[in-house]
């Protein structure tokens, strides 16, 4: 094969890209497809994904989120509370002085320092680069050490023989499981199927974005509005943050 | 001389004897599913996907969980895109069973494979889910409620 390098139509190729990239600028708002990664590429560590839940917009009883993430998942309860996997779990707070009571989803918080990763005797708990912690049910043993060491009770442990799963979602019995923040789609440049749930009952209780990014919806709207951590004295530093606690 | 002249005879005569049977029914071969199509064609030819196929889909596996490369080419969802397919009668044949692409030569050759304890063991389009699925609270009260109505007892 010739090392030669056609060069005019390289140059044919790059004039036209610029000419491309101002014809589309103007009208049409292309940011999914500038920053949409292409499958064959590593993620990296310039970025770090979260999530921001306002709780005064999250309707008591509304459980669109949940839904969302057992279709996505093919999450499928046997009727046991005590042991089905849940990835997100709604949890009602009411403040005993005032009598006044709200609902928030609580999944896994991806946290930075992570307690389920610390513990795992394996390796199977790890944290990718961009800050998502995921189980390796590869190498899970189903020792179930970081669902105790989990300050959040964001694990669920497959008890039951499991078929037909997604394709975005294997997962069998004998491994630990949690919310993966739907990195199928994240990969893929979507949101989070929780995410995209509730902002379609237009009730747009969730952000989600970059943490990294400052100019990124959710860092700015944390930075005008703050966001609290659920247990922050754990000192855990979570990518998911709650406004309205 | 007479003495080995006879036992090379023999040996022949019992291998041509033997010949027969090591085509029988008593081991059938691995029955593989050969995707129909024009053109359609293995990622890698049939000799090296027989040798190393492990080694692509154990690679792959790492890259995607790790890394987020979400390729297709050695996944192995796209292994099971092309040779899972429905039978005459529109059946698909389960991981347990013989017919399954997978299954066949793995049992042919003994080696037990766990893939498909956490994956699905068919093409996603062949898996028929439930409409709208509910919550996992939603489902508990529907399941304590259809119990109450015969009087049956939630264990």
């Amino acid at each position: 094969m010739s090392d030669s390098v056609n060069h005019s139509r390289r140059s044919f190729l790059e004039k036209s890209a610029a000419v491309g990239a101002i014809t589309i600028a103007p009208g049409i708002f292309l940011h999914q497809v500038a920053s949409a990664k292409p499958d064959d590429q590593a993620i990296n560590d310039s970025v770090r994904w979260g999530m921001l839940i306002n709780t005064n917009k999250c309707e008591q009883g509304c459980t669109d989120c949940i839904d969302a993430c057992n279709t996505e998942h093919g999450l499928v309860g046997n009727g046991r509370p005590e042991t089905d996997t849940q990835y997100i779990r709604k949890v009602t707070l009411r403040d005993k002085q005032t009598g006044h009571e709200l609902s928030l989803p609580l999944m896994c918080q991806h946290c930075e320092t992570a307690p389920c990763v610390d513990v795992c005797p394996t390796g199977a708990s790890f944290q990718r680069k961009d800050g998502i912690a995921l189980v390796d049910k590869h190498i899970c043993i189903g020792c179930r050490y970081c669902m105790m060491a989990c300050p959040y009770k964001a694990r669920s442990f497959v008890h039951e023989q499991v078929r037909n799963q997604t394709l975005s979602a294997p997962r069998g019995k004998g491994t630990v499981e949690s919310c993966t923040m739907c990195v199928h789609r994240v990969d893929k440049d979507q949101v989070p199927a929780c995410v995209e749930a509730c902002s379609n009952g237009e009730h747009d209780a969730f952000i989600f974005g970059d943490l990294n990014d400052p100019n990124s919806e959710i860092s700015k709207e944390l930075e005008k509005n703050g966001g609290k951590q659920i247990r922050a004295d754990l000192k855990l530093n979570t990518a998911v943050r709650y406004q309205g606690i | 001389m007479i003495n080995r002249f006879l036992r090379i005879t023999l040996t022949l005569a019992g291998l041509v004897l033997l010949y027969p049977s090591a085509g029988s029914a008593d081991t059938p071969l691995p029955v593989i599913h050969e995707p129909e199509g024009e053109g359609i064609k293995c990622v890698e030819p049939e000799e090296v996907m027989r040798r190393d196929h492990m080694n692509f889909i154990l690679h792959q596996r790492d890259e995607t969980m790790y890394k987020g490369i979400r390729t297709s080419k050695y996944s192995l969802a796209e292994c099971i895109d092309c040779h899972v397919q429905p039978d005459d009668k529109g059946n698909i044949a389960s991981i347990d069973s013989k017919e399954h692409f997978c299954n066949s030569c793995h049992e042919y050759a003994a080696v037990s494979i766990d893939c498909f304890e956490c994956h699905a063991d068919r093409p996603q389009k062949f898996i028929k889910r439930g409409g709208k699925s509910v919550s996992l609270q939603v489902e508990l009260q529907q399941m304590l409620s259809a119990n109450e109505d015969v009087g049956g007892e939630l264990k």
